[in-house]
């Protein structure tokens, strides 16, 4: 246990020292690499090599866009003619109007479903958010008996694949009755072991013992201090848990597929999959541009918040 | 492992000066309840429910009941070929789809970080961009790209006189890895990427001074270096392999038979479940997490002693 503990936190550190969460803008290179390499860039790099670099790694970036491109193309297309050719160019557009009948068809059950995926994967990461952050804030700024022990189950845990435990929780949700209801989505979800680590990680790096100990003389009750003080100074990590509780959350199939058999009660990602696998009752022209439009908030999430997700990211990852 | 050690951020010893520990416990308490809940609870239960097997009466009017049986599950788990069949695929998969994807990852990685690169911000984020997108929506997306009628890769290839079978008997595990391949390479790449940022200047600027190529500077310094962050993914990698699931599932509708209901592992305990089955799909649950276990631990071991030599 202790050796995969050092592995995650020595990806933890090296992340730190170069994308840590204190430095926003996340560019990289430390001071005085960065003067050296602005510097040596073009003196030392040939035309030849800059030219071989940048084909090889716009093949890599074509390989990455070309099925988003073409998702966006054939979502583009007039309605029932998404498959034809050519298959990677514009037939017109018609994204506005397929979107329009996207939401109002089959009664307007795909919002329905987005709507459900924002409501899992919102009041799960928030939630899960609020445990983590206490209870790594407990761990880095208290000293009590077991706290090795506590913080080696939640490692442990980080490293064990989530999937597993789906069909257990299904098993025992339908042993309490809680199939079809969405707090058996919910309440598994609200468990972010990786999110107690992080914030450990960073209440220790964030939150300085001098500070505490001020609020203390000042009178501010233990409780108070985390949620007044310590959590402010967290917001950076707490925003990046909460986005990668999010995005799981949000990606999650089996677990939702299992335990949620009503239509309207399922999220995006269980819903588009269960008019792909309709045998043809569900036209695949709504599928497709459905899995355009499920992709879009995510994209958008990503896109603003970059520079939170890519401190988290660095600091540990987890799939 | 000393360096690692002290890279290690220490537990501090706090200053609680006697403060209510309580105030640790309340703090704690919360997550640990709902742990104990959704994660020991179902566990154990799994492990409890694969000790019974379900026995009918002959005439299978009454409910089955349950009858303490510990071994029957497992034994009848280890002599199932389907099972077994769906644990070597994912092995193959596995062996083949990780060392190819971290490969990239790595070169990817090491061509962004080279001062030959240019617009760096743009290649890093189109090569996480895939991460966004729902495990299960890349498998849809891609099913269009592959499926036999319709794909717009072959209809390109079409004038070379290439048809590519994606959905094929041989072909259909390869196209799910190109599936899972093209949405952790990027991912894989930031870590690996971060890992090579925090190199110190100095020693890549001492190996150019004595001449060392930028080959031989990636070779022996580079990856060298960012070894915790190879093995890190490595482990997540063979943890995700082991949860092959959802593209083979989103590809099975449309592969025309050649992807089965126990393709992977977890698509067979699925259809165990789906079955009523819930001792056995117990059964194969806790061994591929035993089995998973092993794997991460093994390799943890093999890594470790390279390094200490």
């Amino acid at each position: 246990m202790s050796t995969q503990a050092e592995v995650l936190a020595v990806a933890t550190n090296d992340a730190n020292a170069a994308d840590g969460p204190t430095k926003a803008s996340g560019s990289g290179r430390n001071f005085g690499k960065q003067k050296m390499s602005k510097a040596l860039n073009n003196r030392e790099t040939s035309l030849a090599s800059r030219l071989v670099v940048t084909i090889v790694l716009g093949c890599f970036a074509i390989y990455f866009l070309v099925p988003i491109w073409w998702l966006f193309v054939a979502a583009s297309k007039p309605m029932g003619e998404q498959f034809s050719a050519p298959g990677f160019w514009f037939n017109g557009m018609h994204l506005g109007n397929n979107v329009a009948e996207l939401l109002t068809s089959r009664d307007g059950i795909f919002m329905r479903w987005i709507l459900n995926s924002v409501l899992y994967a919102g009041i799960g990461a928030i939630v899960g958010t609020l445990l983590a952050s206490m209870a790594g804030y407990a761990l880095a700024k208290y000293s009590f008996r077991g706290r090795e022990v506590v913080f080696g189950v939640v490692l442990a845990a980080v490293l064990i694949p989530k999937i597993l435990f789906t069909l257990p929780l299904y098993l025992m949700f339908s042993e309490v009755g809680l199939i079809n209801n969405p707090l058996a989505v919910i309440l598994p979800s609200i468990v972010s072991p990786f999110g107690v680590y992080l914030s450990r990680v960073f209440a220790a790096q964030s939150v300085p013992d001098e500070v505490i100990e001020a609020a203390r003389i000042d009178g501010v009750s233990e409780v108070g201090i985390f949620f007044r003080i310590g959590m402010r100074m967290m917001t950076p990590a707490l925003v990046t848990i909460f986005l990668f509780n999010f995005v799981e959350i949000w990606n999650n199939y089996l677990l939702p597929a299992m335990v949620i058999n009503d239509s309207s009660l399922q999220p995006v990602t269980v819903g588009l999959v269960s008019w792909f696998a309709s045998n043809g009752k569900v036209p695949m022209s709504l599928v497709v541009i459905g899995a355009l439009v499920s992709v879009i908030p995510l994209l958008l999430l990503f896109l603003f918040l970059q520079r939170f997700w890519k401190a988290g990211l660095t600091a540990g990852a987890i799939k | 492992m000393s360096v690692v050690s002290q890279i290690r951020p220490p537990l501090r010893k706090p200053r609680t000066k006697g403060r209510p520990a309580h105030t640790a416990a309340m703090l704690v308490a919360p997550f640990a309840v709902f742990f104990v809940a959704m994660y020991l609870a179902p566990l154990g239960f799994a492990i409890y429910r694969s000790l019974f097997v379900l026995k009918r009466d002959g005439l299978g009017l009454s409910a089955p009941t349950m009858v303490f049986d510990p071994f029957t599950n497992y034994l009848k788990a280890f002599s199932d070929p389907v099972f077994i069949e769906s644990l070597g695929r994912v092995l193959l998969f596995g062996v083949v789809q990780v060392p190819v994807m971290l490969g990239l990852a790595t070169a990817l990685a090491l061509l962004i970080d080279s001062r030959s690169a240019r617009a760096k911000g743009f290649f890093r984020l189109t090569s996480f961009l895939p991460y966004a997108v729902p495990g299960v929506i890349a498998a849809l997306m891609w099913s269009f790209l592959y499926s036999g009628s319709s794909s717009p890769i072959n209809a390109l290839l079409e004038p070379l006189g290439v048809v590519i079978p994606f959905l094929s008997e041989d072909m259909v595990l390869w196209s799910v890895a190109n599936i899972v391949t093209w949405g952790w390479t990027g991912y894989n790449m930031i870590i690996i990427y971060s890992a090579l940022q925090s190199i110190p200047g100095e020693i890549l600027e001492a190996a150019k001074i004595d001449g060392a190529s930028a080959w031989k500077i990636a070779w022996n310094i580079k990856i060298p270096m960012v070894r915790p962050a190879l093995i890190l993914t490595t482990v997540f990698s063979i943890i995700g392999t082991a949860q092959l699931y959802n593209e083979p599932k989103v590809l099975q509708s449309v592969s025309g038979g050649s992807i089965d209901s126990a393709f992977t592992p977890i698509m067979a305990a699925q259809a165990a479940t789906a079955a009523q089955n819930y001792p056995y799909a117990a059964a194969t649950s806790v061994i591929l997490a035993v089995l998973v276990g092993i794997l991460s631990i093994t390799f943890f071991k093999i890594t470790n002693r390279g390094s200490d030599s």
